[in-house]
């Protein structure tokens, strides 16, 4: 039995996520091969070959795969893996747009964002929003599965030797084309790889106003995110949404900052390690679930923390 | 052109959803069900494509239980011109309602198929690009944009870390995030017309589609309460705490 893994990268790197994809194949059991698709990504199937516990990287490197257009990966791993036991992708916008289409390529159902392996046929994953964990069994011969990347610890970076192997298979459809796009620029770490995460609430009153987080967030090498109330609200744009419809992380530290604590808000952090809620209403939901709670109004005592720390 | 919009009837998002004692489910006895929020943006969608002079006509359905015909109901006093339920009672998997829609879009031949990008029970996220692969379309999933044009659409998609468009040919299928737009609320007249609306109702068995479960579920379970911690009363205490008890900082 085998276990392929979808490389999620920039064409220039590997991301962090495909370590905790690859702990949740280790996790199955069987050889593990990591397949890299994309333009000029020869530097990231070397990276590849050297993450503890993989046999195998397969390259594809071709225009078709260049961003990542959901047509022609499918096509591709569908091919790829269909001599495989499981195929495993990372429960990132990229995982979710493609893993569908293999699975129905291949006519098996699909199991998404697993939070635990309990055996190499049965899952957990939650539903409802995180609200109740199911515990899932596919009868499928090959199971197609997005992971969780925060529920799985990451394997090391550094230490494996697994041959590199390029795959000559171009799958253009001819039916997309990718026209831009317009990322986010920040010197901060990644919100879903961040040790620690700071984010602001409809608390913070207006957009300048993250300028304190930012502040407390480079003393401590922290990501900023926000709660969806603030995205909604225009404070900050919709990539810093932390929650159920935004990203969900797990550091090892978490600051809500005026955040009242909604539901959809807490399923995107509650599995953080510590969670500090900083907030004036000492009724605030966000209290339940925060292991130190600071009832304070945030414009005094977010200065006060960045000066203490 | 025409517009399919699939949607599915839920739990209403309000609710504080339980599960059951046997942990076989979740309790759904007496839950208020409502439409899935994103097919609500999907359906919302279609209507302003229509109000622009893109769009000729919009078919909703839906794969579920006969009461699934309120959904569709709503779905027609927001705008949608007539709709399908493909009636069953089994728990329809995602694989299962692309390959039902599948047979739907070689019977109405749609330009366009705008469905919600996730339903918020089970948050699969799976049956937008189940379908699309099934029809050999191209897919604009997580759509914050959706510009047609003459034999193509453009779709501004919400990935992490940001935006990216894309550019599919027609016919195509297209996921809806939560900031695609908001939509309206149906008004009573137009809710009084949506009854004289046309509802087709027919089974999987008529289309040919088994929808047996391929993922079986074994157990559901509450998810670990978090015990609330303490209060600290100064900054300095939560520094103090956050240095030497907890040491993440």
């Amino acid at each position: 039995m085998s276990v392929l893994v979808y490389a999620e990268h920039d064409n220039a790197a590997l991301k962090g996520v495909t370590l905790n994809v690859v702990a949740a194949a280790k996790a199955i059991g069987g050889d593990i091969t990591v397949l890299v698709a994309g333009e000029g990504c020869a530097a990231v199937a070397e990276e590849a070959a050297k993450i503890e516990g993989v046999s195998k990287v397969l390259l594809a490197d071709n225009a078709a795969y260049g961003h990542q257009l959901a047509e022609n990966v499918a096509d591709l791993v569908a091919e790829v893996g269909k001599d495989y036991g499981h195929i495993l992708a990372p429960a990132t916008t990229t995982g979710k747009n493609f893993a569908p289409r293999v699975a129905a390529l291949l006519d098996v159902g699909m199991i998404s964002e697993i939070s635990s392996v309990e055996s190499a046929d049965t899952f957990k994953r939650p539903i409802y929003a995180g609200n109740a964990i199911a515990t899932v069994q596919s009868s499928d011969s090959i199971k197609v599965i997005t992971v969780r990347g925060t529920s799985f610890d990451a394997v090391a970076a550094e230490g494996g030797s697994a041959s590199v192997e390029s795959i000559d298979v171009a799958k253009d459809a001819g039916v997309s084309s990718f026209v831009g796009e317009e990322l986010a620029k920040s010197d901060r770490p990644e919100l879903t790889a961040a040790k620690i995460v700071i984010s602001g609430g409809r608390g913070m009153q207006n957009g300048d106003n993250f300028e304190m987080l930012y502040k407390v967030a480079d003393k401590l090498g922290a990501a900023v995110g926000a709660s969806r109330a603030a995205v909604d609200a225009g404070f900050v744009p919709n990539d810093m949404q932390v929650g159920q419809t935004g990203k969900i992380v797990a550091p090892e530290l978490y600051v809500a900052v005026g955040i009242s604590g909604a539901i959809q808000h807490l399923a995107g952090m509650k599995d953080s390690k510590v969670i500090v809620a900083i907030n004036k209403d000492e009724e605030a939901p966000i209290f339940q679930v925060a292991d130190y709670g600071l009832v304070a109004d945030l414009f005094e005592a977010v200065p006060e923390l960045e000066g203490k720390i | 052109m025409k517009v399919l919009v699939p949607i599915k009837r839920v739990v209403d998002y309000n609710v504080k959803v339980r599960v059951k004692a046997d942990n076989s489910g979740v309790d759904l006895a007496n839950v208020k069900m409502a439409m899935n929020p994103f097919c609500e943006i999907a359906v919302e969608e279609a209507v302003r494509l229509k109000e622009k002079g893109v769009v000729t006509e919009i078919v909703a359905v839906t794969v579920g239980p006969k009461a699934a015909q309120e959904q569709l109901r709503t779905a027609m006093a927001l705008g949608a011109d007539r709709s399908i339920l493909v009636e069953t009672e089994e728990q329809a998997q995602p694989l299962g309602v692309a390959k039902v829609l599948k047979a739907l879009v070689e019977k109405e031949q749609p330009d366009l198929v705008i469905l919600g990008k996730q339903a918020i029970d089970d948050d699969n996220n799976q049956t937008g690009q189940m379908l699309a692969a099934l029809c050999g379309m191209p897919q604009g999933t997580f759509a914050s944009e959706v510009n047609v044009e003459e034999g193509k659409v453009k779709v501004t998609r919400e990935i992490d870390g940001g935006l990216q468009t894309v550019e599919l040919k027609l016919p195509a299928v297209v996921t809806t995030d939560l900031r695609l737009n908001e939509p309206r609320y149906a008004s009573l007249p137009n809710i009084m017309k949506a009854k004289k609306k046309p509802l087709e109702t027919i089974t999987p068995a008529d289309v040919s589609v088994d929808l047996a479960p391929r993922v079986k579920t074994i157990k559901v379970e509450p998810p670990a309460e978090r015990q609330a911690g303490i209060k600290v009363a100064s900054v300095e205490e939560l520094v103090d705490k956050l240095k030497n008890e907890a040491k993440v900082i």
